[in-house]
């Protein structure tokens, strides 16, 4: 057992490290850049948050933006499994696996953007549970801590334990792995909305204390997620010979817009009852899309973010559109960063912008911040590029017959 | 040293069991590990221990006074003089509030220097827990409107009145409930206090507040030595560490011994009240009974121990 636990690390890290010129650049490049993040976090460190431009006013911003993005960006992995266990695709258990992988990835990231935002880095182990002090059950970030964990366990146990068999050719334990999977689904579902409660939960920040919130949350998830899946889906198809059909593309893109329309009906929503209702908590809204005494930073994105949604949901209601890949891929690209903006900047600043007794500071972030935030997202892809390395061979040899088996041996 | 959730030492409930499961996972693998990383690293004695600290509400009394000492030591020879940290429980048969008569008040700021000064913020950059707000006439309280950068050659002006802002000792406090490691709690006397020694500096105790009433040290927080207040507070003025929230206490350390908080004690027109609810002889109890008060958004359900007051 210890053996075979060992060879297949080894042979997971020569796959993992076997490939062309261009992979190594690529994989130096992400290197690169995260050291470049790297340096800048240890600044950070040294000379404590002052390094980014968030103050009492502002006290969350660029960070924490990007950490709600990506818990979205993890939960829509169930947009894969939903859809392979619905519609049975014929290659199910090679698509699937991709949502996990990006899902692992993602949770990677958001534990690093909270890493990088608390101002006492060396105490982040009194959030672990049992070893440190939750707060349970009244605080909701702490919930948010274990749903977060919980869903990494999930999907490490389903893709460790889906490899390590196809690595040794063995059927994997369906008994096991297809309760996980379904398991994964409310879990997904779990992060997101416990995420949404954190900022929905705040009585004292109305732009951000809405019913609402969280089902805008799982919208938009549902549309930034797999739009990277799509893209994806499309590199692999070309440089591997995993089989996607069109059919598997355009059911995605299909569902992709249903939860489009979603998004911008549960926004139009929100705007109406801000702006009809026009109390003194629209000013929020007011900054965020018209600017208020000179304060209009966020402006530009705020429009861009908007029509950038409304595109990409006119590019994925009509099939023409929808079944042409280069109008489908501007689409994703479209939804993607429309959806960034509004979870990235959208939705913290201007909730807290003017602050709780009526002050505005204009927050924009600090090339510390930038740098910071660039080197996760590097780190990020770093390991989703590896685990897709490592993944796709091994998966592809599982399924072939026996000529290949010389290769899964020298591997090993 | 009293917090909203004293638990005998050698109590059975589950928390005590977990707390025990902890200390013995902390007193083991972690040390063991932060002992061969921190030596590795060349860090500062007493590195590990500081990094391995439990919650001090859950501390021994013995293991209080050590912390104490090591505070005191550490205080006074980064400041060149005696410094004392005591840990004064909260009193039995006290509820603290706070009365301000907006209508006395000329907004002069006096109250938030001598607030710095007692409680040692920082001067560099600046952290004020108290912020008086410059209301015009007109709108009455008006916050969107209101601004802190007033700078006119004399206070009052004729068209405004002043709206001084510092933690309300809410009865329904949301940055307790929201902090994710327990370090902020309510003691029986009402006051919400800080264990900077344990806060993580997530912030999300400042998103919650309403009041704008938590600060963050953004960087290491700098005082010079001959401004620094030798008597201070574990959970109170003592000097605080970089990247944790921090915010008024009622002046516990000198409120706790019967007198008034600073604030009180240096405001030039008397519109800052202060007493114990619960004795019926006290300021706040004849105010309460006499004038008529409100307290500042009372929808949000806080209800704060801070009342504002029209009383000339």
């Amino acid at each position: 057992m210890l053996k075979d636990v060992f060879s297949f690390v080894v042979g997971s890290a020569r796959l993992a490290f076997r490939g062309g010129r261009l992979y190594y650049a690529w994989l130096v490049a992400l290197g690169l850049l995260t050291a470049w993040g790297a340096t800048a976090w240890w600044r950070q460190v040294t000379e404590g948050l002052i390094a980014t431009n968030m103050r009492d006013q502002v006290s969350w911003a660029f960070y924490i933006g990007n950490f709600t993005f990506l818990v979205g960006v993890a939960a829509a992995a169930v947009m894969l499994v939903i859809p392979a266990y619905i519609y049975n695709w014929k290659p199910i258990k090679e698509i699937a696996i991709f949502g996990e992988l990006l899902a692992i990835s993602s949770i990677v990231m958001c534990m690093l953007f909270v890493l990088v935002d608390i101002g006492r880095p060396d105490r982040a182990w009194h959030l672990m549970p049992f070893v440190g002090s939750l707060n349970l059950p009244s605080s909701i970030l702490g919930w948010d801590v274990l749903v977060l964990n919980l869903y990494l366990i999930l999907n490490l146990v389903i893709v460790g334990h889906l490899l390590y068999t196809a690595f040794f050719r063995r059927p994997y334990n369906s008994r096991l792995v297809v309760p996980l999977l379904l398991f994964s689904i409310p879990a997904a579902v779990g992060i997101h909305t416990v995420t949404a409660f954190v900022y929905a939960g705040v009585a004292a920040r109305p732009f951000w204390n809405s019913a609402i919130l969280a089902p805008r949350f799982l919208t938009s998830a549902f549309c930034s997620g797999p739009a990277i899946l799509l893209i994806l889906f499309q590199v692999l198809r070309r440089t591997t010979s995993i089989e996607i059909k069109d059919e598997a593309i355009w059911k995605i893109a299909e569902l992709m817009a249903y939860a489009m329309f979603l998004n911008l009906f549960l926004f139009g929503a929100e705007i109406f009852r801000e702006y009809y209702s026009a109390t003194q908590h629209l000013i929020h809204s007011q900054y965020l899309f018209s600017g208020v005494q000179g304060h209009n930073a966020l402006v530009p994105f705020a429009w861009a973010s908007l029509i950038a949604s409304v595109v990409a949901f006119l590019l994925f209601l009509f099939p023409v559109t929808r079944h042409n890949l280069v109008t489908l891929n501007i689409g994703c690209l479209l939804i993607y960063a429309g959806v960034y903006i509004e979870k990235g900047m959208a939705l913290v600043i201007p909730g807290m912008t003017p602050d709780t007794l009526g002050e505005f500071y204009e927050y924009v972030p600090t090339l510390v911040e930038v740098r910071v935030g660039a080197g996760i997202f590097a780190a990020g892809f770093l390991v989703f590029t590896l685990l897709c390395k490592v993944a796709i061979p091994i998966l592809q040899e599982s399924e072939r017959p026996e000529e290949a088996e010389h290769s899964v041996a020298e591997a090993a | 040293m009293s917090d909203g959730e004293r638990v005998p030492r050698h109590a059975t409930s589950g928390l005590e069991q977990s707390i025990d499961r902890r200390s013995l996972l902390v007193g083991t693998g972690l040390t063991a590990m932060a002992a061969v990383s921190a030596s590795v690293a060349g860090a500062a004695p007493g590195f590990v221990e500081r990094l391995l600290r439990e919650r001090f509400a859950e501390l021994s009394p013995e293991r209080k006074a050590e912390i104490l000492d090591r505070l005191e030591q550490e205080y006074s020879e980064r400041y060149g003089r005696e410094v004392s940290v005591e840990d004064t429980p909260a009193l039995d048969g006290v509820e603290f509030a706070y009365g301000l008569d907006i209508a006395r008040c000329v907004g002069c700021r006096r109250c938030v220097y001598a607030c710095v000064h007692e409680n040692n913020q920082s001067r560099d950059p600046q952290i004020h827990w108290i912020r008086v707000l410059r209301m015009e006439k007109e709108r009455g309280i008006d916050f969107t409107e209101s601004t802190a950068y007033y700078e006119p050659p004399e206070v009052p002006e004729p068209d405004a009145f002043y709206l001084p802002v510092a933690c309300q000792q809410c009865r329904n406090p949301a940055c307790v409930k929201v902090c994710p490691v327990k370090a902020t709690w309510q003691d029986p006397d009402g006051i919400v206090v800080i264990d900077y020694d344990w806060c993580i500096g997530c912030r999300c105790c400042m998103s919650a507040c309403p009041y704008g009433a938590r600060h963050f040290n953004w960087s290491e927080p700098k005082i010079p030595s001959q401004e620094i207040n030798p008597r201070t507070h574990y959970l109170g003025n003592r000097p605080r560490p970089r990247g944790v929230v921090e915010k008024c206490t009622f002046c516990l350390h000198r409120t706790r011994k019967g007198r008034y908080p600073a604030c009180v004690e240096i405001c030039p027109v008397g519109a800052r009240k202060f007493g114990n609810l619960l004795d019926n002889e006290s300021e706040m109890y004849y105010l309460l009974r006499e004038k008529r008060v409100f307290v500042l958004k009372e929808e949000l359900n806080t209800q704060p121990r801070f009342y504002y007051f029209y009383a000339t």
